[in-house]
């Protein structure tokens, strides 16, 4: 099976969208948000990979290698610290709503003219 | 044990992670596991020779930790009533349509382990200088030179996001809500 | 954590660990950015570690002593510091002709001077992730406790 982490990665991101679509409390659902995160960047990485090469980074005493693709690593850097920044606000939203209506509990959150 | 092996057992480890926090009733115990999976994801990107990645993953996670654990440790968590069993039903159901229709699309990648590298062959031997012995950069680093030098407008709108999540929770976070004029 | 005997934050062996290491973890995230053209991190990583070694301040001695010497709005005068600084280094390619270019030098690889456009670059970085973070982490714990 030549396939196999790139399904293992499907089932990661499928237990992030169960607990976003089922759960009731707002932090379960920020969790849930986050495996989507992950799974998705090392989807990404994962595509660029290959067999017996090393990282690419040249230093000054070793011979020349064939490298892994340095493309997705670039574009997986800046998603990272993005992701925290939207969890970051995520979070403050969710203390706000806390403040207001004394629960997490997204069936009592119903009010929406407050 | 080739590294396909290896990567697929660690991905197996981060899916039992994930499905403990998800499953848990107590908060902070689910926030500590996430936390373990977000580690294990680090050690994978390492595996994968990909080092930028997993200093920026490990250090983002314990960030990421200390914000939840803040934001939850102080509120009491009463139990809450689950849904209804036809909910629960159907969203599997309708998960598991989605696992098998996506299965036979990932079939049409190409085979782990050989990348088709139409792009990034030009960034290798150009910004490193492999083929003339003149670096176009001037950088030993590849990801820096590509994230700075040839797409450096990924990285003006990455700021700019980063920027207005800031900007975001500032403007959230105010002390008098409108609750209080009542 | 109203006493006069400054009492606040964590206890003595946590308070004299951190006042040794804590200089030595905002270092660190100085050299992972300087270095960022020649080993592994970048920008990116050396904003996260300096915004870690701020937070680990304000774990161990308490939000009160933090705020006196390091409001939020002097890390907010840093975070747009750095904003404008990429900025001018983006329009300072009109010189040549092209916005955002490479026309610093390019210098000797392997050196820590070299490759033109790529230092300042994640010098401004570095600020804008760093103490924009950490701006919003002090605002999220002055609302939480200001509830409390």
């Amino acid at each position: 099976m030549s396939h196999l982490p790139y399904i293992l990665c499907l089932i990661l991101f499928l237990i992030g969208l169960y607990a976003v679509l089922v759960k009731k409390n707002l932090i379960k659902i920020i969790i849930g948000l986050g495996i989507i995160d992950y799974s998705l960047n090392l989807f990404l990485v994962l595509i660029g990979y290959k067999k017996q090469s090393i990282f690419p980074i040249l230093s000054k005493d070793t011979q020349i290698q064939p490298m892994v693709d340095p493309l997705p690593q670039a574009l997986v850097l800046t998603a990272i610290v993005i992701g925290l920044a939207v969890t970051m606000l995520m979070v403050a939203i969710a203390i706000r709503l806390y403040e207001k209506y004394e629960t997490f509990d997204i069936t009592q959150i119903r009010k929406l003219k407050g | 044990m080739t590294v396909e092996t290896i990567i697929s057992f660690l991905i197996f480890l981060m899916i039992l992670g994930a499905v403990v926090a998800v499953e848990l009733k107590d908060l902070l115990s689910s926030v500590v596991s996430i936390g373990a999976v977000g580690v294990i994801l680090s050690l994978t990107f390492l595996l994968l020779q990909a080092p930028d990645l997993a200093i920026v993953q490990l250090v983002v996670e314990i960030l990421a930790l200390i914000i939840l654990i803040r934001a939850t440790v102080t509120r009491d968590s009463v139990n809450y009533s689950q849904r209804e069993i036809f909910v629960k039903v159907v969203t599997m159901i309708g998960v598991v349509v989605f696992l098998i229709s996506l299965v036979s699309i990932i079939k049409l990648l190409p085979p782990f382990g050989e990348p088709k590298l139409k792009v990034a062959s030009y960034y290798i031997t150009e910004g490193l200088g492999i083929k003339n012995n003149i670096s176009e950069t001037g950088a030993a680093n590849i990801v820096s030179s590509i994230i700075l030098d040839y797409r450096a407008y990924d990285t003006l709108g990455e700021a700019t996001v980063l920027f207005c999540a800031v900007l975001g929770v500032l403007a959230v976070m105010r002390k008098v809500g409108r609750k209080n004029e009542r | 954590m109203k006493d006069k005997n400054n009492n606040s934050g964590m206890t003595l062996i946590v308070k004299t660990v951190t006042r040794l290491t804590v200089g030595l973890i905002m270092l660190y995230g100085l050299y992972i950015t300087f270095h960022g053209h020649l080993t592994p991190g970048g920008g990116f990583a050396g904003g996260v570690i300096l915004a870690l070694s701020f937070i680990h301040l304000i774990l161990a001695f308490g939000k009160d002593f933090v705020i006196k010497k390091f409001s939020e709005k002097i890390a907010g005068v840093f975070e747009s510091i750095g904003a404008v600084l990429f900025l001018t280094i983006a329009v300072s390619g009109f010189l040549v002709g092209y916005f955002f270019i490479n026309i610093y030098g390019k210098g000797i690889p392997f050196n820590l001077f070299s490759a033109g456009i790529i230092l300042p670059c994640n010098l401004s970085i570095m600020l804008i992730v760093g103490f924009g973070l950490f701006c919003a982490f002090l605002t999220l714990l002055l609302f939480i406790s200001s509830k409390e």
